[in-house]
């Protein structure tokens, strides 16, 4: 739930008060929701593209589990699974 | 002045804003000012990052806003102190709260300790003062120039700065608990926290002779100012001549230990490999068969009067910019104009300390064409720059020459 709420609030925010507020479009793809939904409660979107392109798939399965093994981001295996593949479709060399 | 505002301001700024919004919503004008980044970072950076205004600040190159990743464009970097404002932001975890400095605290002890002690803003201040000009280094910076690419915060040149801390030394605050002969490292945890409990909170340990160094220090002060927000106010580590990873921001408790700090920013995270680097401190608590801490910075160079790409007249150009290392202090800066066939050297400006950036300049007369401009500084122990990237997993220590091209 938590992170449905920050993820609402942050596009709530987006292009309103804050001069420093960053809006990040990722691709249009299946699983940018679970992306937008899990990812962003912990960090903005932006570390995405940053990390582009030139991650593999496997660098990009290593980057998420590090978010959850090492780094404990509450994401269950089902949405693990898409945002892995969303990232090494979109985002991935 | 070198082009900032045309290069800033115009441009693809509001075609690049509308693609970025897409569909959420405005971009209020004139805010996605594009930012110059450094060639060489991946090119998703260039997808997204624009210049970015935080609370007390001038614009930096905004990678990330939450948490806050802001690095400086090389225009900020032409003196050899950092103002403030222009100083390169970092964080690890996205919960920064602002402290509130009546009624902070450092907790420090540790079972390495005699005794336990809590330390207020105001005691600090009536403690001995020192004040030292260093150099504040992210581990990552030039991350975004490692090949092949690495994953993390892909740095540019402007993960860097350097200003004058004032504060404690930190010995004189561990002396108020005693140390047990049995302390080998000194723990650090600041105020900041994760977004989520579970994730493991940004602590850091260095070893007990690197925080007894008199220039090791809880600062209050930046360049005169009470410590910003952004810097850590209330008070923060300063370990001059380590990278950033160790000056934790927002200081609430001191812990002295008998054994190795754990935890994820320890290890793996901040890690090199065994052997790879020509550095001389050690912390040797820490290190395995295979990986260690990072610790000193590496000596090293960045040109701030140039880009490569820039056009210049024909004639006398004077290229500057800084040179630094690990608090040996910098010896010489060779300069060739030539693709390192034959050197010149650099003159260096005034030396405000060790720790602290070194301003050198260089004059020559540039040919009708292309001019290539390479840099190499020497420390005082005779470390060079690299001439190739040491590659590392995390893209550490990067200290190859830079070259730039100007087109007279």
């Amino acid at each position: 739930m938590r992170t449905i709420v920050i993820a609402f609030a942050a596009v709530l925010l987006a292009g309103t008060a804050f001069a420093d507020e960053q809006v990040i479009k990722l691709k249009q793809a299946p699983g940018v929701d679970k992306v937008e939904a899990n990812c962003q409660a912990c960090h903005s979107l932006s570390y995405i593209p940053m990390n582009s392109v030139f991650l593999t798939a496997a660098g990009w399965d290593a980057t998420v589990n590090k978010m959850i093994n090492a780094l404990k981001a509450p994401i269950d295996d089902a949405d693990a699974k898409i945002i892995k593949e969303y990232l090494a479709k979109n985002y991935g060399s | 002045m070198h082009n900032i505002s045309r290069r800033y301001f115009l441009g693809s700024t509001a075609a690049a804003g509308a693609a970025l919004v897409g569909g959420l919503g405005r971009l209020p004008e004139a805010e996605a000012a594009i930012a110059d980044l450094t060639p060489g970072v991946p090119e998703g950076v260039g997808s997204y990052a624009t210049m970015a205004t935080l609370p007390g600040k001038k614009p930096l190159i905004q990678l990330a806003d939450r948490p806050p990743n802001y690095e400086a464009p090389i225009e900020y970097l032409r003196t050899p102190i950092t103002p403030n404002d222009q100083f390169y932001v970092r964080y690890h975890l996205s919960d920064t709260p602002e402290v509130d400095a009546k009624t902070y605290k450092i907790s420090v002890g540790g079972d390495g300790a005699n005794g336990q002690a809590e330390i207020t803003l105001d005691d600090l201040k009536k403690m001995p003062a020192v004040e030292v000009a260093a150099v504040n280094q992210c581990s990552g910076n030039r991350r975004g120039l490692s090949q092949p690419h690495v994953q993390g915060v892909e740095w540019g040149y402007g993960a860097m700065g350097c200003a004058r801390w004032k504060g404690a030394r930190l010995k004189d605050i561990l002396d108020k608990v005693g140390l047990k002969k049995e302390v080998i490292e000194v723990a650090f945890n600041g105020a900041d926290g994760p977004a989520v409990p579970a994730t493991p909170d940004f602590i850091k340990s260095i070893p007990t002779w690197k925080a007894v160094e008199d220039t090791t220090i809880v600062a209050y002060e930046m360049n005169g100012q009470p410590l910003p927000h952004l810097h850590g106010f209330p008070a923060r580590i300063i370990v001059p001549g380590w990278t950033g990873t160790y000056w934790m921001k927002h200081i609430v408790e001191i812990n002295a230990l008998t054994k190795p700090q754990g935890g994820f920013w320890m290890n793996p995270a901040y890690r090199i490999p065994v052997g790879k680097f020509p550095l001389r401190d050690r912390f040797i608590t820490q290190e395995n068969a295979t990986s260690t801490p990072i610790t000193e910075i590496v000596v090293n160079s960045l040109i701030t009067s140039h880009r490569t790409g820039d056009k210049v007249k024909a004639g006398k150009v004077t290229v500057s910019g800084m040179a630094w290392d690990g608090g040996y202090g910098i010896r010489s800066v060779e300069v060739s104009t030539d693709g390192g066939k034959t050197w010149g050297s650099a003159t260096l400006g005034q030396d405000i300390g060790r720790f602290a950036f070194r301003p050198r300049s260089f004059d020559f007369s540039t040919k009708k064409g292309k001019n290539s401009v390479t840099v190499n500084a020497t420390n005082k122990l005779g470390q060079s720059q690299t001439t190739e990237l040491i590659f590392n997993p995390a893209g550490y220590h990067n200290n190859v020459m830079q070259s730039i091209t100007l087109t007279a």
